[in-house]
């Protein structure tokens, strides 16, 4: 009986596990040619599926994310290439739907952006590096101790 | 003194971007219709499924075209915004019924009035994908070149009627077709 007791949440918990990685995208789609296949699997994971927002299409279980997948592949199964499907959804739903931003006017900085952070920082360090130590002010008096200190030792 | 400045200014730029990024609405995604020729469609009337609107039939004239459907619980608020508009004639609205059934569609518009001109059944949502549509409900406005002028992502309400769309749409009936 205990056994029973002990299990039984073990088994709706994995019950759980199983309902929700079912949920993931099951379209059956055929493909002709393995390389569109991989064009494909390839490209669900790059679009953003715009109502979700930070899933790919290829994730989600949104209608729309079905139908822009049953899109990608038709194009794909036509024989259009990457460039082509990334403009179709580019040219309807924006830079937004590419997770891959181009590099284009007003994604400059994005892509440089880092470049110019790094170039700033190692100028930084640099100058911290090279600063000279700060001036001690050191009188006679003050080497006279030192010199004093120094012989004791000996 | 001095030494501190420098980080208080960064921290400053830090807290002016962030604010500005907490003001930003990421649901909001800009249309790269806005400005351009509005995508084509051919479809059948919901109500007379024979009968097939085309684009092109609609130059010359300010238009909006609406995304609805049956199961869009929003539409429902939305409609009676609708139809206080197009009760004031300023011009007509288009329905874009998206991925729904034809038969729920007309019993929705049956039980809730039907203020569009013509209601286009998008079935597959495959003109939905050319407008560019991801949350429905969604309004556009074309001008009389056939032009998107403006693009409503979510429900209309009163005020975004009153202050957007009516203003536009006055300012595009001056202008030449």
């Amino acid at each position: 009986m205990w056994i029973r007791k002990g299990l039984l949440p073990v088994a709706i918990m994995l019950l759980l596990f199983a309902a929700v990685s079912s949920q993931a995208s099951i379209d059956a789609y055929q493909f002709d040619d393995p390389e569109k296949e991989a064009l494909y699997k390839k490209l669900i994971k790059e679009l953003r599926c715009t109502v979700c927002q930070n899933q790919d299409i290829g994730d989600s279980n949104a209608e729309l994310a079905k139908d822009l997948r049953r899109k990608t592949y038709e194009m794909i199964s036509k024989g259009e290439d990457e460039e082509f499907v990334l403009d179709f959804m580019s040219q309807r739903y924006g830079d937004f739907v590419l997770y891959r931003p181009r590099l284009q006017t007003n994604t400059l900085l994005l892509w440089i952006g880092p470049f110019i952070i790094l170039i700033i920082a190692v100028f930084v360090l640099l100058r911290f590096i090279r600063r000279p130590a700060d001036e001690v002010s050191f009188t006679e008096a003050d080497k006279a101790q030192a010199e004093q200190l120094l012989e004791r030792e000996e | 003194m001095k030494r501190y400045l420098l980080p208080l200014a960064g921290f400053i730029v830090l807290v002016v971007f962030l604010a500005i990024g907490l003001k930003l609405d990421p649901k909001h995604i800009p249309s790269p219709f806005i400005g351009k020729p509005a995508p084509a469609f051919d479809l059948p009337d919901l109500h007379n499924p024979q009968q097939r609107v085309k684009t092109g039939d609609l130059k010359g004239q300010v238009w909006l075209l609406n995304v609805w459907a049956s199961w869009c619980v929003s539409c429902r608020a939305e409609h009676e915004v609708v139809k206080r508009f197009v009760a004031m004639n300023e011009t007509p609205v288009f329905g874009l019924n998206y991925k729904d059934k034809p038969e729920d569609g007309k019993a929705w518009l049956g039980a809730l009035g039907n203020p569009y001109k013509t209601s286009l059944m998008d079935i597959s949502g495959d003109v939905g994908i050319d407008w560019g549509v991801y949350g429905v409900p969604e309004t556009f406005v074309i001008d009389k070149k056939g032009i998107v002028r403006y693009k409503q992502v979510g429900p209309l309400t009163d005020s975004i009627i009153d202050e957007k769309i009516i203003p536009l749409v006055r300012e595009l009936d001056t202008e030449a077709s």
